[in-house]
């Protein structure tokens, strides 16, 4: 998963400080490891160098002078190229899609979307194996039968996570 | 079937369809105030294999239903080799449910008084075919399914992956032109469901039969050539290429 997308993904609610970043993230994405101010700034630092966002103003308190960033019309084009675009199926992506589905919550994307296209991909993937399957030998059929459970359980959460976008759009804007 | 109501009627047969075998636009079908179908279209190819997917209550039954003539939508058209449904007789429609269709459902279905070999050989029987002929196609129907040690074993008598091909072997014994299958593996363990889809697969691609396959299950879904998704009685195709 990329992080700096994320961090794209919350400015887009509005400019922000990296420690507004850090909270949002945590309170979003941290349960099991929140986030260090070093992992921010190194994002912010790289997405500053590409030109996805930019310095909105900078305030001076009583500790440091701190920076608001805002994402630049070349990060929202970018942020909407990586939301739109299927992970490479694969086991326990979950967290990423997790990710891409509250972040299109919080902008008021359309996150139906980001699954819909989640689960082509997954059930192109799901044809082809099984059309290896049917034409290999057992060990072939045996593997194959491995990561397409794996893909199914994968298309379970996707339906379930889809029929339960208004609860969590509730949940995430509160 | 019916075109009533305000969508365009349907084309007349030599319009361009393409190669298309089944074709459905604007279907609609409500069950008292319940709407289980609000515009939903369809095609498939001869040869082609489709599957229909949605959560339970979504309406893909409904849209099977529809496009296997056993019931009749409020509105839209269906058009089977250019010709309209809704403009055909019932006894028509019935002759179509019991030559160039197929049905195979989850659950159920084969006449329990009759045995395995007489319930395949029924949809020839119906259409008038003597009973050696009809006896002797059913017979090689369940042999290549490899359920022919079952043909003189009542329904009730044999496994239920057992069961599911016989209904199989009766599905395709008229060598329809379209297989509907409505969950045909629901009941199954993972090897008989297994079992089950490798030989429906199999035998449709060798007499070119295109096959609906309604199903919930995406392992069940992957033998298909293309998804259908019904949701909230609307169809949305995911085509084959589609992402990643």
């Amino acid at each position: 998963m990329s992080f700096a997308h994320t961090v794209l993904g919350l400015l887009e609610n509005g400019p922000a400080h990296g420690y507004d970043l850090k909270r949002v993230y945590d309170q979003h994405f941290g349960q099991d490891r929140p986030l260090h101010y070093g992992q921010v700034y190194a994002a912010l630092a790289r997405l500053l160098k590409k030109g996805l966002i930019e310095v909105a103003g900078t305030e001076q308190g009583d500790g440091p002078e701190r920076k608001r960033y805002a994402i630049t019309d070349s990060g929202v084009t970018d942020l909407h190229t990586w939301l739109g675009t299927p992970e490479a199926p694969q086991q326990y992506l979950q967290s990423t899609l997790y990710t891409k589905v509250v972040l299109a919550l919080l902008a008021g994307r359309p996150a139906a979307d980001v699954l819909e296209v989640q689960r082509s991909a997954h059930l192109k993937s799901m044809r082809e194996l099984t059309r290896r399957k049917t034409e290999g030998d057992l060990a072939e059929h045996l593997i194959c039968d491995h990561a397409l459970f794996h893909l199914e359980a994968d298309l379970r959460w996707l339906e379930l996570t889809a029929a339960r976008l208004d609860e969590l759009a509730t949940e995430v804007n509160r | 079937m019916s075109a009533a109501g305000t969508e365009a009627p349907p084309p007349a047969a030599d319009e361009a369809l393409g190669g298309t075998l089944l074709a459905a636009r604007g279907l609609a079908k409500s069950f008292g105030p319940t709407t289980a179908l609000e515009r939903a279209s369809f095609d498939i190819d001869p040869g082609e294999m489709v599957a229909v997917m949605g959560a339970s209550g979504s309406g893909k039954t409904t849209l099977l239903h529809c496009l296997g003539g056993i019931i009749a939508p409020d509105r839209g058209w269906i058009l089977y080799e250019g010709r309209d449904l809704g403009a055909m007789s019932e006894s028509e429609r019935s002759g179509l449910r019991c030559g160039d269709f197929g049905f195979l459902f989850q659950s159920g279905g084969l006449v329990p008084e009759l045995s395995c070999l007489e319930n395949t050989a029924l949809p020839l029987r119906l259409n008038g075919v003597g009973r050696r002929t009809a006896d002797a196609r059913a017979r090689e129907r369940l042999e290549s399914l490899d359920v022919d040690g079952t043909a003189h074993q009542r329904p009730g008598e044999v496994s239920g992956g057992e069961y599911q091909r016989v209904s199989l072997a009766r599905a395709l014994v008229a060598e329809p032109a379209i297989l509907f299958a409505d969950e045909p593996t629901g009941a199954l363990d993972s090897l008989n469901e297994e079992k089950v889809m490798r030989l429906l697969v199999d035998a449709a691609r060798r007499s070119n039969t295109a096959v609906v396959l309604v199903t919930h299950e995406a392992r069940v879904a992957a033998y298909a050539d293309r998804e259908v998704t019904v949701r909230d009685g609307r169809t949305r195709d995911l085509a084959p290429g589609a992402a990643g």
